[in-house]
């Protein structure tokens, strides 16, 4: 365990692969944790068409194996290990498995991606196993020659009942939109109304799944009657969206309200050196392409900040001499005039002050964990500790007297 | 551990005395694939305790489905052929292999 990795990845789906792609390929020292087989959600669909330069005889499963290579040949380390807590307050992140093992890590890109919805409909959670499926790739072979429905109509419940219908004698789907209208993209639509195999019932959800000890029948609802039919079949398929696996992060980093992680642009928390990735993350869509996008950006934004912490502990926290840290900006005019005083300053002293510049829209996180809300604003330190600091304009004879603290 | 066929999983799991695991799967399981090489550690680790076999169910879905099986990853124990535990893949996936081995304890 003394190994400090630079990334610590975790969740080796399509984003946290990505991430070690770029991290591992840009020299930095990663890691991925993953609690099973890397390839996330995507390695569980036989359907995938649009993930770009795949599209003939491509399979989910084959495009994460080739994901995870790819991450691998550049020299990611892929851990085996659940997370189960973090401790994110300290410069060395620390992530906790379940096993009690503590990784650690400068940066940390949280790829632990989403889970399928479950609707809690009675029945629903004893017959799991049992005929009651979320993962069509998994479970489709049981039902061979047999009656199976599908519950929901986006994109992943139609390209999933599509695969279905390869097994399946029939694929009902339960649609709660009126006739004709579903989620999914127009191209599956039109292919799936095309499958003599699939059969729909428009305006209805499901109310209740019966059976022993397998499925035996389902009860439907019309939205619009509250009518109640019962029907026989042998599974029942949920593809209803998913939700974040981000319980563990609870309290440790800024969720939303649905529980995604809020991250800007750069996929950056609100904790420093902590990036957010993939089907977890806040964002407008969530698909293999968008996840590795957000891996590549995380993965490059924590490069990025490893540079500027390494190059702050170089010139600042182990520099042989006394160090002058000025936080500037070039818009702001009476800050130019302060880095004026400080390099004549710092020229009369020969080489017994150093004077580091800090352009503090640049460097927001360094300026925050120092609390600079002034600019100019001149902290000393000496030996990596802080002697004094000026917030605000000063002159020569100011900064003499706070070097004078040494 | 035994490979489980049509053939013999009577004489191995039906009619056998004692404790039997049986690892339902598919190569074509991911979390089944995932979950592979901790089964075999448990199996090693555990020689004693119970008799551990594993069904590929892609050949063998109807036996499957006879024993109730209809989902991946499933594991069951039997105890003199009667089934008396199992653990699907929810618990599998968010428990792991932790709980099984607890479970095998709480039974040997
Ligand atoms: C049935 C289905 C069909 C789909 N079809 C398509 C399609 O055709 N095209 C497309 O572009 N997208 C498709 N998607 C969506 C796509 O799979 C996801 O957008 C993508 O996988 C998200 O990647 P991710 O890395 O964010 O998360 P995930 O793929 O969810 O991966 C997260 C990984 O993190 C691991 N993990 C989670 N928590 C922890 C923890 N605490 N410790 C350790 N490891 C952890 C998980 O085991 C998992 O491997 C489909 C999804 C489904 C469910």
């Amino acid at each position: 365990m003394a190994e400090i990795y630079d990334i610590l990845v975790v969740g080796g789906g399509p984003g946290g692969l990505a991430a070690g792609i770029y991290g591992s390929r840009a020299r930095l020292k990663t890691a991925i944790l993953e609690k099973g087989r890397p390839g996330g959600q995507a390695a569980s669909t036989m359907e995938m068409e649009n993930y770009p330069g795949f599209y003939k005889e491509s399979t989910g499963p084959a495009i994460m194996q080739e994901f995870a290579n790819h991450a691998e040949h550049f020299g990611t380390a892929i851990l085996k290990g659940v997370a189960v807590d973090v401790d994110f307050t300290g410069p060395v992140k620390k992530v906790i498995t379940r096993s009690g093992e503590t990784h650690e890590a400068h940066c940390v890109i949280l790829s632990p991606g989403a889970e399928p919805r479950s609707l809690n409909i009675k029945g629903e959670g004893k017959l799991r196993g049992k005929g009651v499926s979320y993962c069509a790739t998994c479970d489709a072979d049981f039902f061979e020659e047999l009656d199976v429905m599908v519950v929901g109509n986006g994109d992943a419940a139609i390209e999933e009942a599509m695969y279905l219908t390869k097994f399946a004698e029939s694929v009902t789907v339960i649609v709660i939109h009126d006739e004709g209208i579903l989620d999914c993209n127009k191209a599956s639509a039109e292919k799936a109304f095309k499958n003599s195999k699939i059969k729909w019932i428009w305006s209805s959800v499901l109310d209740e799944i019966k059976g022993d000890e397998l499925v035996e029948s389902v009860v439907i609802k019309n939205i619009k009657t509250n009518e109640l039919t019962e029907m026989e079949t042998n599974g029942v398929f949920f593809f209803v969206g998913t939700v974040p696996k981000t319980e563990f992060l609870a309290g440790k980093i800024e969720l939303t309200k649905q529980g995604y992680i809020a991250t800007n642009d750069l996929m950056e928390t609100n904790v420093p050196g902590v990036y957010g990735v993939g089907d977890a993350r806040d964002k407008y869509l969530r698909q293999v392409v968008t996840a590795a996008a957000d891996g590549a950006i995380a993965a490059v934004a924590a490069e990025k900040y490893l540079a500027e912490m390494e190059s702050f502990r170089e010139q600042v926290l182990d520099a042989k001499t006394p160090v002058l840290l000025a936080f500037w900006a070039p818009q702001v005019e009476e800050s130019i005039a302060a880095i004026g005083v400080l390099e004549s300053v710092a020229e009369k002293k020969g080489g017994a002050i150093g004077l580091a510049k800090l352009d503090t829209y640049r460097n927001k996180k360094t300026s925050a964990t120092y609390n600079v809300e002034k600019i100019p604003t001149v902290i000393l330190f000496n030996r990596g500790e802080i002697v004094g600091r000026i917030d605000g304009a000063f002159t020569a004879a100011d900064v003499e007297a706070l070097i004078g603290k040494i | 551990m035994i490979e489980l066929t049509k053939e013999n999983f009577d004489a191995e799991v039906l009619e056998a005395e004692g404790l039997v695991f049986v690892d339902f799967w598919s190569p074509k399981c991911e979390s089944c694939m995932a979950l592979l090489p901790d089964v075999e550690a448990l199996a090693a680790n555990n020689g004693g305790k119970a008799k551990f076999c594993k069904l590929d169910t892609a050949g063998n879905r109807r036996l499957a489905i006879a024993q109730k099986v209809l989902g991946l990853p499933t594991f069951v124990f039997y105890k003199d052929g009667e089934k008396i535990a199992s653990f699907e893949k929810d618990a599998l996936e968010s428990g792991g292999i932790e709980q099984v081995q607890k479970k095998l304890d709480e039974l040997a």
